[in-house]
């Protein structure tokens, strides 16, 4: 079984992954063919399936870290983000789905901090299989993050992910 | 007039005074003359009014508009303001409704915006009510023309604003028809808050110029199409534009591969190219066509991924870019699939469209202190006419002409 415990410690280094620029660890806490997408909470009362990320890989990943550290042009920014107690909402041996609040704050580097999202992760997580993962400390791995934002605007530009 | 002298000394389309982006009179009288004036205003998606009663709420320039369906299923569009005190008569940005009443006073209006109720007209047991000369028919919010052409639903304030075919003339009705041959439906709606004046958003649209240099994502991981062709339309009235780009059929389905085994080494290529894997759509060969429509409205290709944008001044430094996303009706689930996973190149966080986020926003604070300075809009000429090739600023120019046609500056 995978524990409150687990997934509260996983969030703590994904959320600080993200947060201090480590983003090239950021698709190590996905399985290989994770689900990842940021969406809203309008699009997901009316069943819209788009996402602004749309990921059903951990390659995707990788290469949307690519593209923002060769290609992509944005002002540098960081996040912080504070990660609520998941909420779990089923458990099997293998997996389990929990909900997890967010608040992300954006700060440029002018110094302007904003709230820049807020909303709740839609998570499936599994046991790692084998040595693969470079955060095996934790032993597990997201299978599935749905990234729900309250708010349907997006402030400029989304570079960093959620 | 006084405001000639004041942003503009000259009738070239080469220099764009800076203080256009930035003065609040400028701003209001763009509400007047631009969108309350002799102007086609995109309201919403005709698929998105699925039945009698299905309602949206918008804008046009910054003044709140209803959509809505009615019995004889034609569709309406009236002032979301009560003909009473003012107040928003409509809250949501969606719905269905038998009718429509102001929670301020409870006036009620029709589904075509005619003003059909008064709570307490005839006074509450003798005492108060309305005055005998007062007519239900006098009041209203101000009503909308509508217009449907393949499936886009534009409206205008103005009795003189010609119909829509006429506004948008053969070419851009052509290029529209292509896109919305068929049913869509809508998969998504996402919206960006734009930390500049409109003006820039649809300049930066129009801009052929600055695609390939801002937008590094398929220089960096080569998947440029060498072989590319393409052009710029740009209409009479200098407002509308195309922009398009054609990829020879027989180096489509290969140049990928190919350009992924000649890259070097040391080269990043995408480790997923599934981002990218396409069908054909369009039997002419066009994998990108970027359409605007004056004032503020935007349809693209981008490969299978397809989207309508709407642009609203919201203020004189903010603007709303409102993203909706869709497909056809008869896609496949793979069909889909393709366009969800592409639709990671547009929207706030697209690989080819966040700069656009940004870009609008360093004008408007590089402008500042700088109100008597103009930008250069000299690439590829002086004029605003259809052009071969897209290192011009030709339909950037057109949006001029057409914006000092209507201002009168």
């Amino acid at each position: 079984m995978i524990d409150l415990i687990s997934i509260c410690s996983f969030n703590a280094a994904y959320a600080m992954a993200i947060d201090s620029d480590n983003l090239e660890q950021w698709p190590n806490f996905f399985t290989v063919d994770a689900v990842y997408r940021i969406t809203n909470i309008d699009n997901v009362k009316d069943n819209l399936p788009a996402g602004i990320v749309y990921a059903d890989s951990r390659d995707m990943l990788e290469d949307r870290i690519a593209a923002l550290r060769l290609a992509n042009i944005y002002e540098r920014q960081r996040y912080r983000h504070i990660l609520g107690i998941p909420n779990i909402l089923s458990q099997s041996e293998d997996s389990t789905e929990a909900n997890t609040p967010f608040n992300v704050t954006r700060i440029m580097a002018t110094g302007q901090m904003d709230v820049f999202a807020t909303g709740y992760y839609q998570d499936i997580f599994v046991k790692a299989k084998g040595s693969n993962s470079a955060v095996s400390s934790n032993q597990i791995l997201l299978a599935q993050r749905i990234v729900v934002c309250d708010s349907t605007v997006t402030d400029t530009l989304l570079a960093l992910p959620l | 007039m006084d405001d000639r002298n004041k942003h503009w000394n000259s009738e070239s389309l080469t220099r764009i005074p800076y203080s256009l982006y930035s003065d609040n009179l400028i701003a209001a009288d763009e509400q007047i003359k631009l969108f309350l004036g002799n102007t086609w205003n995109f309201l919403c998606l005709e698929a998105e009014l699925k039945e009698a009663g299905s309602y949206r709420t918008t804008h046009v320039g910054e003044t709140p508009v209803v959509v809505v369906k009615d019995d004889d299923l034609k569709i309406y569009a009236f002032e979301n303001r009560c003909a009473h005190r003012g107040a928003l008569i409509a809250l949501e940005k969606s719905g269905a409704n038998a009718n429509f009443q102001c929670v301020y006073h409870a006036w009620s209006y029709s589904r075509q915006g005619d003003l059909t109720g008064v709570a307490f007209m005839k006074g509450v047991k003798g005492q108060g009510g309305m005055s005998s000369s007062f007519r239900k028919e006098d009041h209203g919010p101000r009503k909308l023309r509508v217009a449907v052409f393949c499936g886009l639903v534009f409206g205008t304030f103005s009795s003189e604003t010609p119909d829509i075919q006429t506004y948008l003339g053969p070419e851009i009705c052509a290029r529209i028809e292509r896109v919305l041959h068929k049913p869509i439906e809508v998969i998504g709606r996402f919206t960006q808050a734009l930390p500049n004046n409109w003006k820039l958003y649809i300049e930066n649209v129009k801009d052929s110029y600055h695609a390939s240099l801002l937008h590094m994502f398929f220089t960096t991981f080569k998947l440029n199409r060498l072989s590319q062709k393409g052009g710029v339309i740009v209409d009479p009235s200098g407002g509308h534009h195309v922009s398009y780009s054609i990829v020879e059929s027989d180096l489509a389905d290969n140049s990928y591969k190919d350009q992924a085994l000649r890259a070097d080494n040391d080269q990043y290529l995408l480790k997923d190219t599934t981002l990218l894997k396409g069908f054909k759509d369009f039997d002419d060969g066009i994998t990108l066509q970027i359409l605007s429509v004056f004032p503020g409205f935007v349809l693209q290709q981008i490969q299978n991924c397809l989207a309508v944008r709407q642009i609203l001044p919201k203020g004189v430094d903010r603007t709303e870019l409102n993203w909706t996303y869709f497909g056809y009706v008869d896609d496949t689930r793979e069909k889909r699939t393709v366009r969800l996973k592409q639709s990671n190149l547009i929207g706030p966080a697209g690989f080819i469209s966040m700069e656009d986020g940004a870009v609008g926003g360093f004008v408007q604070r590089g402008i500042k202190g700088a109100s008597d300075h103009n930008a250069v809009l000299e690439m590829g000429g002086e004029y605003a006419e259809s052009s071969e090739g897209r290192a011009t600023e030709t339909s950037v120019r057109g949006f001029w002409k057409a914006y000092r046609t209507l201002m009168k500056i």
